[in-house]
């Protein structure tokens, strides 16, 4: 088996040439390209841009520099009632659309994004911290490609699920869809372009920190003319989130978050009609053998962890190191994560951007702070000081990890890895599955039925054997256990957004949709008077 | 039915492969149409639903492990011996009319397990079908649910099924055999073990399946099967951190809100069969289809680089 030697799209940080000194210095490579950003952004609903009725806005800043970079509408109950309108009324027509035609939106939105992906990249760089490099040549390339997958599979929708009676699956109607702010442009496509394909409409809520490349998007959606409310997208916080998800209009909710926040929407649409779909939290374990190529598996953990300032709900954020081999491990864990580049994230050679939030730092920095309390020992990045404005964090990684520590339970969504050692593959396994989540886990082996065997028993939705961190819209991704349900990419995906077998258990509550139930007690009535 | 000279069964719980009584001495009377008592059968409690979590969550790796073609032939063994008992089977449907005097007083008190114009063998012909039907699943699902993905990048990337975990049965009233089997087969066939609670209003159909589990090489605690009051164990079920998925039929609006709220807590995958009538039940199209098995896998997607 080979490892992952050569792959098309870089999804780690790009890294110092093998046997370099940490110390070699690259000059700075800004990135030229501007983007005009407006004072204010209002609400995309009915596909035009509106204020918000209660004339609330709040600040976006670059976390990189705590400048602030737009004001932001943020949207209250009335502006949710009227983006849910709006989806309702593009609704019936999107749905009936000739299924080619959907996909020539889509497709157009797909080529729309290519052609201004730089400026998106910039855009996203700017808002959320996130290092060009990695926006450019990881999530823009992601988003395109989403739109274009899901495009094609407008006019397939028969192929994509088993029926009973072969028949194309019916769409489910209004979809609010809340998504998080590490890969903000990336979980938009990623909500909106199979709910799309599907025939739905949609109302976004991008996170509070990361609106701005969800509302550029809207103005492709303008420019494609997409038919006005088939997608709406509503800014603000938590709040505005609560009332999307909890709104009585809607047939589905989808989210991307904190388990925490999951559970409470779960429990939220208990007495609701709404399909729900979550993907939520992890604590992905990355395992290593000592037949591994070990290099290459420390490249893949340096991707596993450090891509994205470790804000990745599928991060490898346990590794667990066969201890005959740990020490070396160790060793050239080490010496990456000296030759990381942390800083400017428009520097074109930055490897770890800037926190997305001055709270996201604090929670980082508290389970660090945990990590060192409760006994394990901190290796960390010693490079060049960290500008003084701005979010920063030191990626580092701790071993003398015990499986109790909150280092290695928690998902902390920050560079912080927990290296821990096993001795047997059924140890590795136990310890892997040791937790809550379920969404990734990473193997590596030089031993083909080693890698299969263990992807067969790691409780997780998506296995990445020889490689980490891989997207692709075709390949599903989504959580086993509390790292939530329903799957994301794919035919799979597509279940998502798909009425499969009839009517919801209960009736909706504008009962303005959906078939109708039988009457209550229709089964009682018919078994009724037994023999 | 039974005459005087024959012997009447006791009706007990199946757990991790036994037939254990109620933990908690309880029982629940069963009368027929006449409100003349037929059984009395065991009122399972909470801890009876932990212990048969419990000797599920142990079988749960064994099952999944088990060759996908060798749980399809303990499917087929199932219905085997199903087929072999058709009359008790069929005594059991009919004899029992509705709960004795304590039904579930949310529920019609008159409902009856029975509905006019279907045999009872009839339901146990479809019962016995049906787990064929399901046994052919079991190496098939994968074929049809896991797919390879065309990624771009020299990746060799598959997604498939694999079983959810441990699943609890919320098996219907009426049918009550039928209603258990087909909800059963499905979770089975995924490759997930079971805790099962009986029809309320006839759970002997229920309490008999145990002992065509027992004796299929099903192993011990694949198949737990509980008789009770769904009013006091759906509240547990619904909070049991260790169930993984929840298959139910036949609930009120009460209850899916009971069930779902309780879900939460630890994201489990719940899914309700519309409610039907019999003639629903016995239709094979929409009953042994694959729509019954999705639920109750997850989709794993494994990456491999491809590369000399």
């Amino acid at each position: 088996m080979s490892s992952d030697s050569r792959s098309q799209r870089p999804a780690g940080p790009s890294l110092t040439p093998k046997g370099s000194s940490p110390g070699w210095e690259l000059g700075p490579a800004p990135e030229s390209t501007k983007v005009t950003i407006a004072p204010r952004h209002g609400l995309f609903i009915a596909g035009e841009f509106v204020q918000p009725r209660r004339g609330r806005w709040f600040s976006t800043i670059n976390p990189a520099t705590e400048e602030p970079l737009s004001e932001i509408a943020e949207a209250g109950e009335k502006d949710i009632d009227r983006a849910v309108e709006a989806a309702r009324a593009a609704h019936g027509p999107w749905a009936k659309l000739a299924p080619k035609e959907r996909a020539r939106y889509l497709f157009r939105i797909a080529r729309r994004i290519q052609e201004r992906s730089r400026e998106l990249a910039v855009l996203e760089t700017l808002d959320g911290g996130k290092p060009i490099k990695e926006s450019r040549d990881v999530d823009l390339p992601l988003v395109a490609a989403h739109f274009f997958y899901h495009a094609g599979w407008c006019d397939k929708l028969r192929y994509a699920v088993p029926t009973c009676d072969g028949r194309a699956p019916e769409p489910l109607g209004v979809c609010a869809q809340v998504i998080p702010w590490n890969f903000p442009l990336m979980m938009a496509a990623w909500k909106l372009a199979p709910a799309l394909a599907c025939g739905n409409t949609c109302v976004l809520k991008p996170a509070e920190t990361t609106s701005l490349t969800a509302l550029r998007l809207a103005e492709i959606f303008a420019e494609v003319g997409l038919p006005p409310g088939v997608v709406n997208i509503v800014t603000g916080g938590p709040e505005t989130g609560r009332r999307l998800v909890e709104h009585p209009g809607v047939d589905k909710v989808a989210f991307t978050g904190s388990t925490e926040v999951g559970r409470r929407i779960a429990a939220s649409c208990a007495g609701r009609g709404t399909r729900l779909t979550l993907e939520l939290g992890g604590k992905g374990a990355n395992i290593i053998f000592a037949d591994a190529a070990i290099d290459q598996a420390v490249e893949g953990v340096v991707s596993a962890i450090w891509f994205n300032q470790g804000h990745v709900c599928c991060a490898g954020s346990r590794l667990l190191v066969e201890e005959s081999v740990a020490d070396e491990v160790r060793e050239r864990l080490t010496h990456r994560l000296r030759s990381l580049r942390v800083g400017d994230p428009m520097d074109k050679n930055t490897d770890i951007g800037a926190i997305n939030s001055k709270a996201q730092l604090a929670a980082i920095t508290r389970c660090i702070d945990a990590g060192e309390r409760e006994g394990a020992v901190k290796h960390e990045f010693s490079g060049p000081a960290l500008p003084t404005r701005g979010f920063w964090c030191r990626p580092c990684f701790f071993t003398g990890v015990q499986p109790s520590h909150t280092i290695a339970r928690d998902e902390i969504f920050g560079p912080v890895l927990a290296v821990m050692t096993f001795r047997t593959p059924e140890e590795a396994i136990v310890r892997a599955n040791a937790s809550p989540y379920g969404l990734s886990a990473g193997v590596w082996t030089d031993k083909g039925s080693k890698a299969f065997e263990l992807a067969r028993h790691l409780e997780a939705g998506v296995v990445w054997c020889n490689t980490f961190n891989r997207f692709d819209p075709a390949a599903p991704f989504g959580g086993f256990k509390e790292s939530g349900f329903g799957r994301e990419g794919g035919a799979a995906g597509l279940r998502s957004y798909l009425r499969l077998d009839g009517p919801p258990a209960i009736a909706a509550a504008s009962g303005t949709r959906g078939p109708k139930l039988p009457p209550r007690g229709s089964a009682a009535k018919r078994t009724r008077g037994a023999r | 039915m039974s005459g005087p000279t024959r012997i009447p069964k006791t009706y007990k719980l199946f757990i991790n492969g036994a037939f254990p009584r109620s933990e908690s001495g309880r029982s629940l009377l069963i009368g027929d149409h006449r409100d003349e008592v037929v059984a009395h059968l065991c009122h399972a409690s909470r801890k009876d639903l932990r212990d048969a979590v419990e000797a599920a969550r142990g079988a749960a790796s064994k099952w999944a492990s088990m060759t996908a073609y060798n749980r399809g032939q303990i499917l087929y063994r199932m219905a085997e011996m199903l087929d072999g008992r058709r009359a008790e089977f069929a005594d059991a449907i009919e004899v029992a009319g509705r709960r004795h005097a304590e039904a579930r007083p949310t529920r019609s008190r008159t409902k009856s397990a029975r509905p006019a114009g279907i045999s009872a063998s009839t339901e146990v012909g479809a019962a016995v079908d049906r787990l064929v039907s399901f046994a052919g699943w079991c190496d098939k699902h994968a074929e049809i649910l896991g797919r390879r993905a065309a990624v771009s990048g020299a990746y060799h990337v598959f997604s498939l099924p694999e079983p959810s975990g441990v699943t609890a049965i919320v098996a219907p009233d009426a049918p009550p055999l039928l209603g258990l089997v087909a909800l059963l087969g499905a979770v089975l066939a995924a490759g997930n073990p079971a805790v099962c609670l009986a029809s309320e209003l006839n759970p002997i159909p229920a309490a008999i399946l145990g002992e065509v589990v027992a004796t299929s090489d099903v192993p011990a605690g694949v198949v737990n099967i509980l008789t009770g009051r769904r009013d006091e164990l759906l509240v547990h079920v619904s909070s049991h951190r260790e169930i993984r998925a929840v298959s139910a039929a036949d609930l009120d609006d009460a209850e899916i809100v009971q069930l779902r709220s309780g879900a939460a807590e630890n994201l489990k995958r719940v899914h309700v069969a519309p409610r039907g009538s019999l003639e629903a039940w016995l239709n094979d199209e929409t009953e042994s289809a694959l729509g019954r098995l999705e639920p109750f896998v997850e989709i794993k997607t494994i990456w491999h680089p491809s590369a000399v």
